[in-house]
């Protein structure tokens, strides 16, 4: 197949996938966009932080910050703690994102928890080019990200007329049936393993720590829990 | 804060998000072999990661005054059940949320 040929074909592929997400986007980015211009923050300005930061917890965190005095250290010191987890996404994303030419630094500085998430559980037929498809499901879901922030500081106003109260759910509905498809097609009941762990985990660091350190926590726990198992278990994965 | 203030804040943030992202990438380069540790990680940690992620999108969630994650719950529950009776993603999200919706405003 040629490039153009082979990027096409991953991106009819892609786009389905990529649907869900854009719809739930949707309404986190209009959420997004009318919490900044509420804060007195003109329509342009979620939207240029959506394209420059692309990771939406820490697009709120900086609308908070921004308003606050100047502080770069506590800006440094906030970002890695809310962002750390990426740099688990990366681990796991280290043999999947190679190969790639060019389409491997859009795709990785994109790496959102959307894109990881699909891009790290979707199991891919033969025809369809890996490297396109992880580099068409970041790019959608940034371009998706960004549209919906622009209309959510346009528009966002016109929502107040709408009891819009519950629409959260689209974004834990959407980890919840990509975690539930991962567990259905993996391999190996190892892998199903650490799926269920990862979450068990999660849940008894969230209610022993609270939620604003439970997620470093959990994943530094997985670190020492894979360690042992590969060291002193043998556990291995094919 | 001045206007110069606020673009230095944005740009630490930015760099700083950009560095989480390609830590990894730039520790363990492809080309050079990572260790065997790194590549078990690299096939293990993808599924307890995303385990983590449903679990981080209801750190929110009041679970011990009312409504006591009743509506959580409920949503989850028919989520999971349309998703394996279906398997379509946009189906089972949409429908949980509709339900979700309405069990917060009218509860």
């Amino acid at each position: 197949m040629s490039t153009v040929n082979k990027g096409r074909h991953a991106f009819s592929y892609a786009l389905p996938i990529a649907l869900p997400i854009g719809v739930s986007f949707f309404f986190i980015g209009l959420g997004f966009g009318l919490y900044a211009t509420s804060q007195g923050f003109p329509w342009w300005v979620p939207m240029v932080l959506a394209m420059t930061i692309f990771a939406g917890s820490m697009e709120f965190v900086t609308i908070g910050m921004l308003m606050a005095g100047f502080d770069p250290v506590t800006a440094f010191m906030l970002t890695l703690f809310v962002n750390g987890r990426h740099i688990f996404y990366g681990l796991s994303m280290l043999q999947k994102y190679t190969n790639m030419g060019w389409k491997w630094f859009p795709t990785v500085a994109w790496m959102c928890d959307e894109s990881f998430a699909i891009n790290a559980t979707t199991k891919l037929p033969d025809d369809v080019d890996a490297g396109w498809f992880y580099f068409h499901i970041s790019w959608l879901n940034y371009a998706a990200w960004a549209v919906s922030t622009l209309v959510g500081g346009l528009f966002g106003n016109l929502l107040a007329n709408y009891d819009l109260r519950g629409v959260e759910f689209v974004l834990p509905g959407l980890f919840i049936v990509i975690f539930l498809e991962m567990l259905l097609n993996s391999k190996s009941n190892t892998i199903r393993f650490f799926g269920i762990s990862g979450a068990v985990m999660a849940i008894v660091m969230l209610l022993l720590f609270g939620s604003s350190t439970f997620m470093l926590l959990s994943m530094t726990c997985m670190l020492v829990a894979c360690y042992i198992a590969y060291t002193w278990g043998g556990v291995r994965l094919d | 804060m001045t206007n110069i203030e606020m673009v230095i804040t944005v740009a630490i943030v930015v760099i700083s998000t950009l560095f989480t992202r390609f830590l990894s990438f730039l520790v363990f380069p492809t080309g050079k072999q990572a260790p065997p540790f790194v590549l078990f990680l690299g096939k293990a940690l993808p599924a307890s990661v995303m385990g983590m992620l449903v679990v981080y999108t209801f750190k929110d969630t009041t679970i011990l005054s009312y409504p006591y994650g009743i509506p959580t719950a409920v949503a989850c529950v028919i989520t999971i059940g349309l998703h394996i009776w279906k398997r379509n993603m946009l189906l089972s999200i949409a429908i949980g949320t509709i339900v979700y919706m309405v069990m917060v405003q009218n509860v």
